[in-house]
């Protein structure tokens, strides 16, 4: 075999710390190693085109580069053996950058590390073999999951991209946070007015079907081919034969049902529709406050129902859907302000969170769009905003910064004073967080044309008196500590991930980090990808975001998705178990520990043996080492390789291992 | 002008041994001034507490060590309940009362002469001898009527003893106080 090595010196990434020239030259004195040479930038062109003519010129059979981690350049460097002529997975890399120069400053020892590595990879590509994708065909249908203004986003992109879109939505409506919204910043355009049109066109959109009051129960399945198990959950109304013509809510005695969509400033009828822009408009019974339901006695809705679509029977329901690809926008939740006991921990009435507030200010809201408090009713004349309210606290488990709160807060600033011209606002704040288009431009006019008084430094505690309440906080550039007798206090309330989040990353087999927000694939440039083939992010689920990042998102992944489906087949990983036939004896332990169901029990002339799907193995390698008999092989990573490089790094003489 | 110049005039010492004294990290402060919006004292503080961890961070030693503020902080903890940043900035502010007094600064000089009396008291009868205290106080302050209306309510309870109180483990209790001052002399 003849194998050519390049080590990389990655500008002095590598250089600094491993005498890369040497590496090449021990390299070179290793069995079936032909050529090696040191390379400035091996990734780059001419670095790529000087392993393309070796290759060529000395008709080498495999490759190893020495340089950074496989995560982001192994592909390249598959694409370069290709271009050669090579089978992609006669190449193996040696990690002599995150494993070797970055962790160490001995050059003595990182060049003997280094070397190391290396001999590991040339004896494992001895080893290897060339191996071949098999090629399969793909569902050409989207599954979004959540329908807030990133889900309605992504679901448009890809219908209008001629894709079938399946749209679960866990309420009863689509829309999510920002149909509760009054205003949005910085144009303080209408909500409703801007969102409510893509809900239509959501509805009308022949490629899309909605499947609102749902939550995906189950995937199975893998890139191109998921089987989709969605729950329909009952909402006691036929929703085919419901006409929304809210009959249902005017009648319904049970008046006192929490109303979740307006943040309960107000109460709802136990059966209701959301909101009067809701998409889909069908009514739905919530069954912890219909008298019917509980005591089943009323029935009311049932008797006024001009389409007789009220089922109080009716049960959950599970549909499956196939679908090729998922985006996930399952957004955000909202920071539980009673943890704050300085705040009063929801004792107090008239501290409210933002969102509460939001609906005060909408036209649609419990109020009329009238700004009322909720202890007496009356006008607030003397508003305190306190921001960071579960953002940027360490001692709260919430050290992360919402990035939309002050923006909000000064939008809500502006509003108050549209609303009540006589009325003063007061904003608690550390730092002004606007970085965007327009945005600090807003600060600024909440400031200055508003008459905003902007407080630098955060409230301590909140006290009643006198029907007011003090609050007492400090002005850090004053160094004074300072008292408003409020009539409200707003609280700027941060973002935290949508409550089962964990759960659905557990269905859909991809990571999330320490606060539950899901782990995209690259920071910068994989934003809407995750490691788990086929399922992209949208929106807040993915880490806060304001509406024009979260409408962003939502066209990139459908972009993604669209990219995806460009071709009719996809080409599957050949990095997967398969199971030698003669040696297998169909004990079947294989089956019992694959964790992805990839293993099935196959007849082979009247004898049991295991077969692997291909499709399905995620290439774990967990059958491999529960063979009793090393029948079942993780293709590129075989007995064979794995023990070629132990033992090129534990045959070494006594000497050298100490060394 | 009162310009600090930042990068001569900082104490890097300073700052180290207020974080090792007390096992706090300096860095961790973002000055939201949460610490100064519950202190109870600020009224009475020359340097508000915000003010004094950022003196620190930036290692101006001299002017820490002599402000008021020190030796008027009541140690409620009011701040390190609130700091956002897990900062116990109570024991802070303890640490740096105590350099300021190895510094030999005591802007506060009634507050350190209560407090002297306090603890020889304690050294001497294992707990706080009232009437002990409010003597000794009196006489190295020469206030002699503070507080003297309270007095008149405090004798007829029982209060104000004229005798030391009698206690379990006085002798432990100044065991203590020998050892404390062997470790400081030596």
């Amino acid at each position: 075999m003849k194998i050519g090595v390049f080590v990389c010196h990655c500008g002095s990434n590598i250089a600094g710390t491993v005498d890369v020239v040497k590496v090449a030259e021990e390299a070179r004195k290793l069995p079936d190693v032909a050529f090696a040479s040191d390379t400035m930038y091996a990734c780059s062109e001419p670095g790529q085109d000087g392993i393309i003519n070796a290759i060529k010129d000395l008709d080498l059979d495999g490759v190893v580069v020495a340089s950074c981690t496989p995560r982001m350049h192994e592909p390249t460097f598959r694409k370069t053996l290709e271009r050669a002529g090579l089978n992609r997975y006669m190449f193996e890399m040696a990690n002599i950058r995150e494993h070797v120069s970055w962790v160490g400053k001995d050059k003595e020892a990182n060049t003997k590390k280094a070397l190391d590595l290396v001999a590991m990879a040339v004896a494992k590509l001895t080893q290897g073999k060339a191996l071949i994708s098999k090629k399969f065909d793909i569902n050409k249908r989207v599954l979004v999951i959540g329908g807030g203004v990133a889900g309605i986003q992504a679901a448009l992109d890809c219908a209008d991209g001629g894709l079938d879109v399946i749209l679960v939505e866990k309420t009863t409506s689509i829309g999510g946070k920002m149909s509760k919204l009054d205003k949005t910043f910085p144009t303080v355009d209408c909500s409703s007015c801007i969102l409510g049109p893509k809900m239509v066109d959501v509805a009308q959109h022949p490629n899309i079907t909605l499947y609102a009051a749902s939550e995906v129960e189950k995937i199975d399945g893998y890139v191109g081919n998921y089987q989709v198990a969605i729950t329909k959950k009952a909402t006691y109304v036929d929703w085919d034969a419901c006409t929304g013509c809210g009959l249902c809510m005017e009648k319904c005695p049970s008046k006192k049902s929490t109303d979740y969509f307006n943040e309960e400033v107000g109460t709802t009828t136990a059966i209701n529709i959301l909101f009067p822009q809701a998409i889909p408009k069908k009514a739905s019974i919530d069954a912890d406050f219909c008298i019917k339901l509980i005591k089943d006695k009323c029935g009311i809705c049932a008797k006024v129902c001009p389409t007789n679509a009220i089922q109080y029977d009716q049960q959950d329901e599970i549909v499956t859907e196939p679908v090729g690809a998922i985006i996930v926008a399952t957004g955000y939740d909202l920071f539980d302000y009673t943890k704050y006991g300085e705040y009063g921990g929801g004792r107090y009435p008239d501290v409210i969170t933002s969102m509460q507030y939001e609906r005060l200010l909408s036209a649609s809201g419990p109020t009329g769009g009238h700004v009322k408090r909720p202890s007496d009713g009356k006008e607030p004349k003397t508003i305190v905003f306190i921001q960071c309210v579960g953002s940027r606290d360490k001692s709260i488990g919430r050290p992360y910064c919402s990035g939309f709160c002050c923006m909000y807060t000064a939008k809500q600033a502006i509003l108050t004073k549209d609303h009540m011209p006589d009325s003063q606002s007061y904003v608690f704040y550390m730092d002004i967080r606007a970085p965007g288009k327009l945005y600090d431009e807003f600060i600024r006019r909440a400031m200055e044309e508003y008459g905003t008084q902007y407080v630098r430094g955060r409230v301590s505690m909140l006290y009643p008196k006198n029907g007011s309440l003090v609050v007492r906080g400090a002005d850090t550039l004053l160094g004074k500590q300072v008292e408003i007798e409020a009539d409200l206090v707003v609280l700027a309330v941060g973002a935290e991930s949508a409550v089962g989040a964990s759960k659905l990353a557990e269905k859909l087999r991809i990571s999330y980090d320490n606060y539950g927000f899901y782990m995209e694939s690259h920071p910068k440039l994989r934003p809407v990808e995750t490691n788990t083939a086929g399922v992209f992010l949208a929106g807040s689920c993915q880490g806060p975001k304001d509406i024009p990042q979260s409408v962003g998102q939502g066209s990139a992944a459908a972009a993604k998705v669209l990219v995806l489906f460009s071709k009719d087949q996809l080409e599957s990983d050949p990095q997967v178990s398969v199971v030698d036939i003669k040696r297998c004896v169909g004990c079947g332990k294989c089956i019992e520990t694959c964790p992805f169901g990839a293993i099935e029990e196959i007849d082979f002339r009247g004898m049991t043996k295991s077969n692997v799907i291909e499709t399905i193995c995620q290439g774990c390698g967990i059958c491999t080492s529960t063979c009793p008999q090393g029948a079942i092989q993780l293709q590129n990573f075989t007995d064979n390789q794995i023990l070629a490089e132990v033992n090129v790094l534990c045959q070494q003489t006594l000497e050298k291992s100490f060394e | 002008m009162n310009t600090i110049r930042l990068n001569t005039a900082c104490d890097a010492d300073f700052i180290n041994q207020v974080e090792k004294e007390s096992e706090q990290d300096m860095s961790l402060c973002y000055q939201c001034g949460n610490c100064t919006a519950g202190c109870p004292y600020t009224t009475f503080y020359d340097l508000p507490v915000n003010q004094v961890m950022r003196l620190v961070q930036v290692g101006q030693r001299e002017q820490v060590l002599s402000c008021k503020s020190l030796w008027l902080c009541a140690s409620c903890e009011s701040c390190t309940t609130r700091c956002p940043n897990d900062i116990d900035v109570a024991r802070i502010m303890d640490v740096l009362r105590h350099m300021s007094r190895r510094a030999g600064h005591a802007t506060e000089r009634r507050v350190k002469i209560f407090w002297d009396a306090f603890l020889s008291s304690v050294e001497r009868h294992g707990r706080v001898h009232e009437m002990g205290l409010m003597a000794t106080y009196m006489t190295k302050t020469g206030r002699m009527f503070t507080d003297i209306d309270l007095g008149m309510h405090l004798i007829p309870n029982g209060k104000l003893s004229l005798k030391p109180h009698t206690m379990i483990g006085k002798k432990e209790v100044s065991e203590i106080f020998k050892r404390f001052n062997e470790e400081r002399s030596s």
